[in-house]
């Protein structure tokens, strides 16, 4: 294991978690309509499976996996599909392909049982494709596909499952008010999970500010009476709970630069993820719905929802007493890093969180802020958990320069937006790095493509040659069998086709007519 | 409903460039009451002229670049830049030197490389600098502290620097009211072969307040720039680094030959020490950008000063230390680049 050198800063941010509303998690009647995003927010959308019409169960598949960035998609409510489209959604690129089921069954259901899984029976793989069916996406708020994660630990020697229970953003609470309401199954998913990967050591990471769920989670471990299970605690600093941060936090460990956690020997998985798995384990039940935290100044009474997934997060906003003052942005994710959304007519997400109505107050004071240029102070530095230089990276950005860019960093830039909360310049920064990224992301996609064009004109002109030297040879073989027909015709002939003989061989050196080079 | 979609984060701390800049202001008040109490109120109307310039230059150069002056001249960058020089100088300067160092400062300093954040020197040292070797007498003649209650009358201090500069009945009061700095006058007698002890011992030297009096403009200036690290406005490591690059080897030096090398403690509270440390090397603007790359570039101001100061043609080397470390900073930039988390040792 690597020294614990420089851990970089982060902040400890307000971190406007008010324990009075964590509990009780409120759960919803069922929406009457629902709005799955068939992207589980990678990009990647999964192939839709049925059309305008289909009358669907609850739990049955609407959409297929069709990439390893992909999930299987289930029926959040029984009912029929009304539309299969385009629409918005709260996944990175704003726009999704979505399936929209109307309800057709009573307003609230029993949960969904179905003949659980022999997990004990299954080995690695068939538990990763078993994951895969049931839809398994990362609950933290980036949503990559869970089988994959986990597959991704083949191969290499991985030791320890890191369950990521920090939720270091401020606002948010879903996962305390999970631990504290379900920790036996995030310690049964915890289980699972680790079979699925070969871990054999499981760590529960948690940040010092959630008391209540370090107590529910310490006495589920001691309920659990497992040695491997360990409970880290680690100081409430934001973004400690980002993937790489936490793992460093917690192991000492650095997940090297370009390469995945399981490079060193860790995965690292959601506690959400893990008491979901935990319900598919005991009752089969696929992912249906989820904890999300809807707060903000902007909505009357903020609190935990348990919410199929798809319901519109209007309805959720109701659910929290709706809104109120002037609600100016709808987040989906925290203030720090999640997405503003253009409409409350999307779909709650596997990745979403947390619903935030900011309000001016939330806002304040970037409404009205100027961009003043950048006076190099090195704030940005000083707070970057991934230790880059922001300042310069900004200059690279403004530049357009590829190679400073990724010189810099700008792929180990973990997009927490810590840079833009301190620089006294108030530039966008962690944007600009974002927009940067795309402009570097379409430049090799180009680069790719005119390398795959050169190939492709080298493989025809390469071809073209063969398909010219064949023809030149079975030229040469027909002209051989003639010459000898002829050998044997002049013989008998005597020597009055000479002339014929010499004209052939003339024709030898420019190959057969009509191929060129 | 409708909402607005602007990129991620939704929330700032809310610091911000003028309030930096105001914060800096404040911390030089200390050190500007200790100038005015020994050197007299020739300050203020090195401040007044300074400012006054540096504005107009600022509104000028950005008219001229086609650029929103507005914005630029409330962000108080320049009034820093114009403070800074002000406080440089001596009280007796003739006004028309302040006007044309501050605006060669502006301009030369600032505008000609694109205006705030892009100038690779520090501006305040570029209008010193220009000055110094344009102007040795005019920048050298320094009040003598507290000695001289003419110097701080209002009509004598207006009439020595907005008129009293020309004719030849003032050459006389010149040399009534000013004197050589401490580290000149250490200078010119080992110059002369006089060894430190001799040198020190002179009342016109150290005098009652130790270094002529700039001990005690030093010790205002370092509690200004306290006051900054404590506001997180600077970090520690420009200026331990300076102090280290100039102590270090004073104390080395001093050790070996205590008759011909000032100690460190002379060095410290002589001079520009202090207001170089804490404030104009500091400047994030024309500083490496990396807390390794700040250490290297602190220490070789310090370092070079030390060098200006003990063979140098100057009694004093901050400013050409200053502008030769800004040169240095793509260099020690390129070389201090911090270890990316994940990336090899």
């Amino acid at each position: 294991m690597a020294a614990r050198t420089r851990f970089p800063a982060g902040i400890a941010l307000e971190s406007h978690k008010r324990a009075d509303w964590v509990l009780p998690v409120r759960h919803l009647p069922l929406p009457s309509r629902v709005m799955l995003s068939l992207d589980p927010g990678t990009g990647a959308a999964a192939e839709p499976v049925v059309s305008v019409g289909d009358v669907v169960a609850r739990g049955a598949v609407v959409g297929r996996a069709s990439s390893p960035f992909s999930a299987n998609v289930h029926a959040s409510i029984a009912g029929t599909v009304i539309a299969v489209e385009e629409r918005e959604s709260a996944t990175p690129g704003g726009v999704s392909l979505c399936v929209i089921i109307a309800r057709t069954e009573a307003e609230t259901v029993a949960p969904l049982q179905r003949p659980a899984p022999d997990v004990s029976a299954l080995d690695a793989a068939q538990l990763q494709q078993a994951l895969r069916d049931a839809g398994f996406a990362g609950l933290g708020g980036a949503g990559f596909p869970t089988a994959t994660k986990l597959d991704a630990a083949r191969g290499r020697s991985v030791h320890t499952l890191l369950l990521n229970g920090a939720e270091c953003e401020p606002w948010i609470s879903c996962d305390d008010a999970l631990m504290q309401t379900a920790a036996d199954d995030v310690i049964v998913g915890a289980g699972v999970l680790r079979h699925a990967c070969g871990a054999t050591a499981c760590i529960v990471a948690i940040e010092d500010d959630k008391p209540a769920a370090i107590a529910a989670v310490t006495s589920a471990i001691e309920r659990a009476r497992d040695p491997a299970m360990t409970l880290a605690i680690v100081p409430a600093v934001y973004p400690r709970g980002a993937e790489r941060q936490l793992i460093t936090a917690v192991t000492g460990v650095e997940t090297p630069s370009g390469g995945l956690p399981v490079d060193a020997g860790i995965v690292c998985q959601n506690v959400a993820t893990a008491a979901a798995v935990a319900r598919w384990a005991r009752h089969g039940e696929p992912l249906l719905s989820r904890i999300v935290t809807v707060t903000g100044s902007g909505v009357a009474s903020p609190c935990n929802v348990h919410a199929p997934l798809g319901t519109p997060l209007a309805e959720l906003v109701t659910a929290a007493g709706g809104y109120q003052g002037t609600p100016l942005r709808l987040i989906a994710g925290g203030n720090m890093t999640g997405l503003a959304l253009p409409s409350d007519e999307v779909g709650l997400g596997k990745a979403t969180n947390c619903v935030f109505v900011a309000t001016g107050a939330d806002l304040a004071p970037r409404l009205d802020a100027f961009e003043h240029p950048c006076i190099r102070c090195g704030d940005c530095a000083d707070v970057c958990p991934a230790g880059l230089l922001p300042q310069q990276l900004h200059r690279a950005a403004l530049a357009d320069e590829h190679g400073t860019l990724r010189d810099l960093g700008v792929f180990d830039c973990i997009d927490c937006g810590l840079c833009d909360y301190v620089c006294p310049s108030q530039i966008p920064l962690a944007h600009r790095f974002r927009l940067a990224r795309g402009r570097l992301r379409e430049t090799d996609a180009a680069a790719r493509k005119a390398e795959a064009a050169r190939e492709r004109h080298e493989l025809r002109k390469r071809r073209l040659r063969d398909e010219a030297a064949e023809q030149q040879r079975a030229f040469e073989a027909v002209r051989g069998q003639a010459l000898a027909a002829d050998g044997r015709a002049s013989a008998t002939r005597g020597d009055a086709d000479n002339d014929t003989a010499g004209k052939a061989g003339g024709i030898t050196g420019s190959g057969p007519p009509g191929v060129t080079h | 409903m409708r909402f607005d979609t602007s990129p991620a984060p939704h929330v700032i701390a809310g610091y911000s460039v003028p309030r930096v800049m105001f914060q800096v202001l404040l911390a030089l008040v200390p050190v500007a009451i200790a100038h005015i109490v020994l050197l007299g109120p020739g300050l203020l109307l090195q401040l007044a002229v300074a400012c006054v310039t540096a504005l107009l230059a600022e509104a000028i150069a950005l008219r001229w670049r086609g650029r929103d002056a507005a914005p630029a001249l409330k962000d108080g960058s320049v009034l820093v830049t114009a403070c800074l020089l002000a406080l440089s100088l001596t009280p007796l300067l003739p006004w028309w030197l302040t006007a044309l160092g501050t605006a060669l400062a502006v301009l030369l300093g600032k505008h000609v490389f694109g205006g705030l954040g892009q100038n690779p020197f520090n501006p305040a040292m570029v209008g010193y600098a220009i000055l110094l070797v344009s102007f040795p007498l005019e920048m050298t003649r320094w009040p003598v502290p507290l000695d001289v209650p003419d110097t701080h009358s209002w009509t004598e201090l207006a009439r020595m620097t907005f008129a009293g500069f020309y004719g030849a009945a003032s050459d006389a009061r010149w040399d009534a009211y000013t004197g050589a700095t401490a580290l000149d006058a250490i200078r010119t007698g080992l110059d002369l072969r006089y060894t430190l002890p001799e040198i020190l011992g002179r009342d016109d030297v150290m005098g009652p307040l130790g270094a002529r009096g700039f001990a005690w403009i030093n010790l205002a200036a370092l509690a200004g720039g306290l006051y900054l690290l404590a506001r997180r406005l600077v970090r520690w490591h420009i200026p331990v680094a300076v102090l280290a690059g100039l102590l270090v080897p004073a104390c080395i030096a001093h050790a070996l030959d205590p008759g011909g090398s000032l100690s460190a403690t002379t060095h410290a509270l002589a001079g520009a020490t202090m207001l170089a440390a804490f404030f104009i090397a500091t400047d994030p603007v024309s500083a490496a950008t990396s807390d390794r790359g700040r250490l290297w570039y602190g220490a070789g101001i310090g370092l070079l000063a030390w060098i200006i100061r003990t063979w140098g043609g100057y009694p004093d080397g901050f400013a050409f230390a200053v502008l030769l470390m800004n040169l240095a900073v793509p260099f020690i930039d390129r070389y201090t680049v911090p270890r990316i988390h994940g990336r090899p040792r």
